[in-house]
Parts: C-alpha cells; structure tokens; sequence
C-alpha cells in the first residue's frame, strides 16, 4: 500500500503520481484523481510549513478510517502560480471506485479547511468560503 | 515586566502583514490561556491590535494542531494565529 502526502513549489507530473499506485495490488480496481488548477487569474499560495504536512496526513488518516483504500497521494504545491497551473493533487485507490471517489471527495473537502494554505489574488487575501465549511461539514454525518 | 516563559508565535497570511513579523517570542509569567495571551499581543502595535481585534476572523492552532482561544499556553508552545485556510 501507497499512502503519501506532500508540499512543495514545483509542478507535480499526474502521470509519475498515478503510476506509484497502479498495480499496487492486486486487489486494486478503481483509481481516481483531482486536480484542483488555477483559475481566473495568478495567485501566491502561503503555507505553514510543517502543519501542512501534518493536517494533510491528518485528513488521510480519517479517510482511511473511513473507506477500505489500498493507496493514496496528496500534493499541494505553494508559490506563485499562474492561471492553468495545477494547485492539489489528490489520488485515491481502491477495490471499487464507489470508495474511491468518495474518498477524494472527502480528501478535498478537509483540506480546503484544514490544510494551513491561504490564496493570495492580485487584489489580496482570498476569503475563506462559507459554502466549502458547508462542503466539509456533510461528512460530519456519518 | 516580562516573564521567563518563552512562546513562540507564528502569523501567516494578512494577520503577518499586517503585524509586519512571521515570528516573534511572548515571555510568560506562568501558563495562560490564549485569550489573555492575545490581549498582551495587542498592546504591542498598531499592527497588533488592528490584526487580532476581532478572534471569529482568525484560527489559532498549538503546535501545529487547531485548538479554541480557551486553550492553556505552556512555555516552548508553537502558537500561530492565522484567517481561516483557503488552500485547495
């Protein structure tokens, strides 16, 4: 099994990622990927170096928790990044793609509310979304 | 007065600019919760107060972990106060 979160500025290649978790067992049948990817203009992603990484293992230790997955990857990149750059990535592997996709959903939704990152626009701070807590709180029903 | 139990402090995102440091120490007295931590905070600058005046704006996590403004801070706690995250 494959479990592997990550930080860091430079672009991440969805193929080398999806790679580590194809024929990682045998028992391997579904693997679904996220890429979250700038849109509408630049923005300058902050992190909290450290609490990052630690939130983001966190999340996918509730995720395991929550769903049988064989494999799973998490990258958030940082720094400044331009509009079609891709942001996150979130794989998940599993024996049947109905975990799978939940489980990426969940992933997502806990880090857009749990991961230390703030986005910095042009014309400053990106608020926090009320409908993402929203988003992250349906799983509170479990 | 100052105490002898060094707090670090961390700020990210606007609560950093607008306190104008990534970092800084609060020497304690004795354990204290981080409500009245943040009040001593504010009596620092302009830039303090302006950033810690209203707490539903900002998170507070203790050593790397979200925790509540009722949260007791201990010497050689890593305290950073930050808006709420927007990564994703």
């Amino acid at each position: 099994m494959t479990f592997e979160v990550r930080v860091q500025r430079e672009v991440f290649v969805l193929d080398v990622e999806y790679r580590k978790l194809m024929g990682i067992n045998d028992k391997t049948g579904a693997l679904v990927s996220f890429s979250g990817l700038v849109r509408d203009a630049p923005l300058e992603l902050e992190h909290y170096p450290g609490m990052a990484e630690r939130q983001m293992q966190a999340v996918l230790d509730a995720a395991r928790g929550r769903w049988p997955l064989l494999g799973s990857i998490i990258v958030h990149r940082y720094g400044l990044l331009a509009v079609g750059d891709p942001i996150v990535l979130v794989l998940t592997a599993s024996s049947h793609r109905a975990e799978a996709f939940a489980a990426a959903d969940f992933l997502m939704d806990w880090l857009k509310t749990r991961a230390p990152f703030w986005k910095k626009a042009t014309e400053g701070w990106v608020n926090a979304k009320v409908s993402d807590d929203l988003a992250a709180r349906r799983w509170d029903i479990k | 007065m100052s105490g002898t139990l060094p707090v670090t402090l961390l700020y990210f995102a606007w609560v950093r600019e607008q306190v104008g440091a990534s970092e800084e120490v609060l020497w304690l007295d004795a354990p204290e919760p981080l409500s009245v931590l943040v009040d001593r905070l504010r009596a620092r600058s302009c830039g303090h107060a302006e950033a810690l005046s209203d707490l539903s704006r900002l998170r507070v996590a203790v050593n790397q972990d979200f925790t509540g403004w009722d949260h007791v801070a201990v010497p050689g706690d890593e305290v950073a106060i930050f808006p709420p995250v927007t990564g994703g």
